[in-house]
């Protein structure tokens, strides 16, 4: 086999990325759930036939999916060979199993053998977030379920559909399993026509350029993004670099958990050791490893955007099994809380480390919450069932080029919120307010961005109201001197009388009446750099908009705005003068 | 009979085209654009085409001073006056991040937050009144707008698509203090639900109606003063056009008009030659752009973003930009791959053969290498710079690094530009639900006649379409565009709850709107007509799918045998066990020009033969390697002539090229219509 020429593997590289986004692209256009058409809580990818590697993977894809489907593909690939399973077209494997390289439960795979001329080629896989599968609360996000049974219906490997033909019998048994199952069909649908648009256009690029050459250029570009990762590496001193990140609690017991993360840096090699983190959790904010992994890859990749993504890209990136940890649950630990919150607390650690170690790349800690809560009932008026999910985001950290943004996507996320109109239409609330959190912004140089308040109203009969959030305890880390933003809070307000939840960020069935409210504020981002040096005339401008009251201008930046709006920089020079003693 | 002047204002020139309806004759002009006012430019090129003002029947103009504006930020200080406790909804947006990966980027609101005041009042979702208007709070607001220099002022509430009546009051309240037209009403840009988008759509209608006022103000003056005694139209992003003295009212439908004229011509132009299905190509500089047209008509969006986080949800020609012009840098990355791309040069410092001091080499240098295109016949060109010279930077920047000879490096940088841009392409049909292959692309613009041909036989695309004059194509579309006012209305209920007379009702209403708004504009049309659609969605389901009505009404059993019959071509899936419902119902009233004879375009070789067109050969690389290729002059191309590829066509502002394999003909109305084979 000859070296393959740079044009052509330029071009098969295109081709195989346009294989995956036209698969992203068929499944959220058909899909039903709002998580995978609105929210694109989905993502789909080429992976290797022997290994599972992933080869290629869509660009439109949910960030955490980068990396974790080979591994889910590699546990389908090990219950073929363990099981002696015969593979055919048309087949297509169903698993969700959160302990054979899953996430959550409602992270539903599709993985699909994918032949060419008459032999297994390689593997299609998709993931789509469904919006139930089972358990002690809609949706899945219990906040204090203590074993992952009590979470939702669990799937190993098995074909839900064989040669091309669903198979009724397992369907049936989801469908039994699952809240608002009519729907579902829809989604099935869909998953299954885009991993069947995926092997037409694969098909495509086969015939065109060869099943050798394409075969060829595949272990090229492998080695090529490792390559482009390690020069990216390379960049960074060399050195150990220690970070950390805090989980509130894991919604059963209030106690935060600890993640260790220590950086090592040699050469073009990155080792990731997260020892020292605090051990399993009785309630669901464990992690399994294969959601572990891909938090580390994620960070990466929001670090390192312009590195492509495949098998090799992570093959400088050594993690140590974190063996003992929270960061590796195992059967049968409750692990709904992995994908939405550690996974960002984990991409959180990974920043709070690099930033010591290339300050200019990186950025203050983000908001790094899903900020999931929910609020299920039956609407009185028009006799109905519902439950409404409301999605959060909260301010970025501040970075070497400026402000964080207000109000951004959670890390693992590119998702928009749903539109208070459109909440207000389906669901018997209505919103009171829908603001900025005012002085959420770490305090930096560059400022970290702000967070949301938002309260809702119960309009007509009972509800009842869950949440997984984090950052209620400490607000995301300010880097470089910078401060920490504003932290996560809920309250509710209940005949009357307020009710905070004791872990802050994680409660389950708080029932509420018509009438009653619900409060919550999301984190700012962290502050970027000494807030004694940001510009005087920001602050002011700062003050002017409402972003921060006179004496957080004063407390925070040491800078004195007037009553009137004005800089005062006289007193502001005093009050950078006597400044506290750095932390 | 009557004289028509469409004026197309681009980045850098001002086209003209001119027909004269009476004596067939067609003028064109081009001059340079001018930035800062683009009403000199606008005049200059009425000089330059030698007919006087006077003797106009109509000047219909495309401009892009809101797009600019916009762009560049150059708005209104504008105030917002909104709900108690959403006066943040501008400023939080809907939760995203400028790109999927990397925490870093900014974004402004367009409204400042000291300019934005909140008012007691609240509607709900059904249209029933929470809480009352507090009528001394809007005269409040205003005046403490005013006082904190507002220009323009935008009426913002929730839930006002379904009931109006408290932006309408408050609306009349702020009208007797605000000392300027400048107020606008969020419901009345945009009827449609999602507090964001129609927030915003309102908030740039703000933003550039001053802007927008002033100038269309003083060139309709400029024009008067040189004897101009007709209705000046100006291009909206709807692909038609409306009366300068209303333009202003609804400032946002402006913007993104530069490429609907485009593809408005591009509709015109293929239809009469018989290709009512096109991909259009639009490659400039830095940018291309994308549309689709089907059964001659220009699909039309609802949800385009002019930029991150700045949705403009008023109806407009669905035109999809990718990133790749002429002035796309090649350079190879540091896994050794080459890439073309995002990164442009723009127009300064350009491609290298510019000769403005640009070095790193672009799509333009490659072609230039290749004899695709004259080095001595480039518009943009500063200094000339040697081809030896350029092809030793691509030998530089890309040959060496890759192992490839410079020709090779060359040719290297157009198959990757090509397949990426193919690539986009398709993605964009696919995401709009069309398989390109049933359509024909129509390539123009400075640079798409150059790639169009590999283009097509990437995507698989059996015909090519290049119109008589690439270059002047934007103006064209002002040409012929029609007078056009779009209304959307949102329902968002499920389609069994909807009464039968619905549609008829609410389509009724929208069209003595538009008629109305027609009766003021004072322009020759020859007859009304209206089109209109309904967007529909299985309850569940966030995407929606439009459906063309058949007429003015449907009944609630119509709405779901169509709904039905589009989902099943759409996504080939039944669904009877969910139920559809009717999200939004759209109105276009159109007033029809009188059509246009597009032959007379391409004056000019109509008797002649092909070989006076053959103005020279040269040697020019194609994939199968560098061949002797013969040189035509477009404008000498008489009508039925044929001839294969390898083949160069030149005209003033547009090089085409023939691959070999193709076969080219020009057919009667002057375009070349290209087969490609393999």
């Amino acid at each position: 086999m000859g070296a393959i020429d740079p044009v052509t593997l330029a071009v098969i590289q295109n081709g195989l990325q346009q294989v995956c986004n036209e698969m992203d692209l068929a499944f959220v256009r058909a899909a039903f759930s709002p998580v995978i058409s609105e929210a694109l809580d989905r993502s789909d990818g080429i992976y290797h036939r022997d290994n599972g590697e992933l080869i290629a993977q869509g660009e439109l894809g949910l960030p955490v999916f980068v990396g974790t489907m080979q591994f889910s593909t590699q546990a389908v690939i090990e219950r073929v060979r363990t099981l002696g399973l015969a593979l055919d077209e048309g087949d297509v494997f169903i698993v969700n199993d959160p302990y054979l390289g899953g996430t959550h439960l409602m992270d539903v795979k599709f993985v699909k053998p994918f032949f060419y001329g008459g032999r297994l080629w390689c593997w299609l896989a998709n993931t789509g977030h469904w919006p139930d599968t089972g358990g002690m609360v809609p949706g899945g996000f219990s906040a204090n379920a203590t074993e992952v049974e009590q979470e939702g219906l669990r799937l190993p490997p098995v074909k839900l559909f064989k040669k091309g033909v669903l198979d009724a019998e397992i369907l049936s048994i989801i469908l039994s399993n699952i809240r608002i199952a009519d729907q579902r069909i829809g989604d099935i649908k869909a998953q299954a026509a885009a991993l069947a648009i995926g092997e037409r256009r694969l098909a495509a690029l086969l015939d065109r350029y060869g099943a050798d050459t394409v075969d060829r250029a595949i272990a090229e570009l492998k080695a090529r993004a490792a390559q482009q990762m390690r020069a990216r590496i390379a960049t960074i001193p060399d050195g150990t670099y220690a970070g950390q990140a805090f989980v509130d609690s894991d919604g059963v017991v209030d106690e935060p958990l600890r993640i260790a993360m220590r950086i090592e840096k040699s050469g073009d090699r990155l080792r990731f050791d997260m020892a020292g983190s605090s051990p399993p959790c009785r309630g669901p904010m464990n992690s399994v490893i294969a959601t572990t992994k891909s938090s580390i890859y994620l960070a990466m990749k929001h670090v390192f955007p312009e590195v492509p993504i495949n098998a090799g890209t992570f093959e400088p990136l050594e993690i140590v099994p974190p063996e003992g940890t929270f960061l590796y649950a195992q059967y049968p630990r409750p692990v709904s809380g992995c994908a939405a919150e550690v996974s960002q607390r984990i991409a959180e650690a990974v920043f709070s480390a690099l930033v010591r170690a290339i300050p200019e790349r990186l950025f203050a800690a983000p908001a790094g919450t899903s900020g999931n809560l929910s609020v299920g009932g039956t609407d009185p008026q028009r006799g109905r069932a519902y439950v409404m999910y409301v999605i959060s985001g909260g301010g970025y950290g501040g970075s070497a080029s400026g402000d964080g943004i207000s109000n951004g996507c959670s890390t693992i996320g590119i998702s928009k919120t749903t539109p208070i109109e459109v909440m207000e239409q389906y669901y018997p609330v209505l919103f009171e307010e829908y603001s900025l959190h005012e002085g959420s912004g770490g305090a930096g140089e560059h400022r970290g961005g702000f967070g949301v308040n938002y309260k809702i109203r119960l309009r007509r009969g009972e509800a009842r109201v869950s949440m997984v959030m984090d950052h209620g305890r400490a607000g995301p880390q300010g880097a470089l001197g910078g401060a920490e933003g504003g932290v996560n809070r809920v309250r509710i307000v209940r005949g009357g009388q307020g009710y905070v939840p004791a872990h802050l960020s994680k409660d389950q069935d708080i029932r509420i009446g018509a009438g009653d409210l619900i409060e919550v504020s999301t984190p700012g981002g962290g502050g970027y750099g000494d807030p004694f040096a940001r510009d005087p005339e920001l602050v002011a401008i700062d003050v002017g908009r409402g972003y921060y009251t006179r004496s957080e201008a004063a407390e925070r930046f040491g800078v004195a705005v007037a009553e009137d709006g004005t800089l005062d920089l006289a007193r502001t020079a005093a009050l950078r003068a006597g400044r506290r003693p750095q932390a | 009979m009557t004289t028509i002047a469409g004026i197309d204002v681009g980045g850098t020139f001002t086209d003209l085209v001119l027909f004269d309806e009476a004596s067939g004759e067609v003028r064109v002009a081009k001059v340079p654009t001018t930035v800062d006012n683009q009403a000199f430019g606008v005049l200059a090129a009425l000089a330059e085409s030698g007919v006087a003002p006077a003797a106009l029947g109509a000047v219909v103009h495309g401009t892009t001073t809101t797009t600019n504006a916009m762009l560049e930020r150059k708005v209104a200080r504008v105030g917002l006056i909104t709900t108690r406790g959403f006066r943040d909804v501008l400023e939080l947006g809907r939760r995203t991040r400028p790109k999927p990966y990397g925490l870093t980027g900014t974004f402004r609101p367009l409204v400042d937050r000291e300019l934005r005041l909140e008012v007691e009042e609240r509607m709900d979702a059904e249209g029933n009144v929470v809480r009352p208007l507090d009528e001394a709070g809007v005269a409040r607001a205003a005046k403490e707008l005013l006082e904190r220099g507002a220009e323009a002022v935008v009426i913002h509430f929730l839930h006002s698509y379904i009931n109006p009546a408290h932006e309408n009051r408050a609306a009349e309240i702020v009208r007797r203090v605000w000392p300027n037209p400048y107020v606008t009403v969020g419901h009345a840009i945009v009827s449609e639900y999602r507090e964001y988008e129609r927030g915003v759509t309102a908030a740039v209608n703000a933003c550039i109606q001053p802007v927008l006022h002033r100038y269309v103000g003083r060139l309709a003056g400029e024009l008067a003063a040189r004897g101009f005694a007709r209705e000046l139209l100006v291009m909206q992003g709807n692909g038609g056009t409306v009366s300068a003295s209303i333009v202003a009212e609804a400032a946002v439908n402006t913007v993104m008009s530069g490429p609907a004229s485009g593809v408005i011509a591009a509709a015109y132009t293929a239809s009469q030659s018989g290709f009512p299905n096109v991909i259009t190509y639009d490659m400039g500089g830095t940018s291309s752009d994308v549309a689709l047209i089907q059964n001659g008509l220009p699909q039309v969006s609802t949800e385009l973003e002019l930029e991150y986080a700045m949705p403009i949800h008023v109806p407009m020609v669905d035109v999809h930009t990718i990133g790749a012009g002429g002035g796309s840098i090649a350079f190879v990355d540091e896994a050794g791959m080459l890439q073309v791309g995002p990164e442009s040069a723009g127009a300064n410092p350009g491609p290298i053969c510019y000769g403005r001091g640009g070095a790193r080499p672009t799509i333009t240098d490659a072609n230039l290498v290749l004899g695709r295109l004259d080095p001595q016949k480039l518009l943009a060109v500063e200094r000339a710079v040697p081809v030896g010279a350029i092809r030793a930077r691509i030998d530089e920047a890309v040959g060496a690094r890759l192992g490839l000879a410079p020709d090779a490096a060359a040719a290297a940088i157009l198959r990757i530009a090509n397949d990426r841009m193919a690539g986009a392409i398709r993605m964009v049909s696919l995401a709009r639900g069309h398989d390109p292959r049933d359509f024909a692309l129509f390539a123009f613009g400075g640079a798409g006649p150059l790639h169009a041909c590999a283009l097509a036989r990437e995507l698989a695309i059996p015909r090519v379409l290049i119109p008589a004059r690439p270059g002047l194509t934007n103006a064209l579309g002002c040409v012929v565009a029609d007078v056009r006012h779009d209304f959307v209305r949102t329902v968002n209920r499920p389609l069994d709850a909807v009464a039968d007379d619905l549609v008829a009702n609410v389509v009724a209403e929208q069209i003595a709107e538009g008629e109305a708004l027609v009766a003021r504009e004072r322009v020759e049309v020859e007859r009304l007509e209206t089109v209109h659609r309904v967007d529909m969605q299985f309850q569940g389901q966030s995407h929606i799918l439009s459906v063309a009505l058949p007429g003015r009404a449907a009944t609630r059993a119509e709405l779901h045998r169509l709904f039905e019959a589009a989902y099943w071509q759409r996504f080939r899936v039944e669904l009877k066990e969910i139920r559809p419902v009717l999200v939004n119902v759209h109105t276009a009233v159109i007033g029809k020009r009188r059509p246009l004879p597009l032959a007379l375009l391409a004056a000019g070789g109509l008797a002649g033969s092909l070989e006076d067109a053959l103005v020279g050969r040269r040697r020019v690389w194609f994939e199968s390697g560098w061949a002797d290729t013969p040189v035509y002059r477009r404008d000498a191309i008489p009508p039925g002539a044929r001839f294969a590829g390898p083949a160069i066509v030149e005209q003033l502002d547009a090089t085409t090229v023939i691959e070999p394999g193709c076969e080219a003909e020009a057919d009667r109305l002057g375009n070349l219509v290209v087969a490609v084979n393999g």
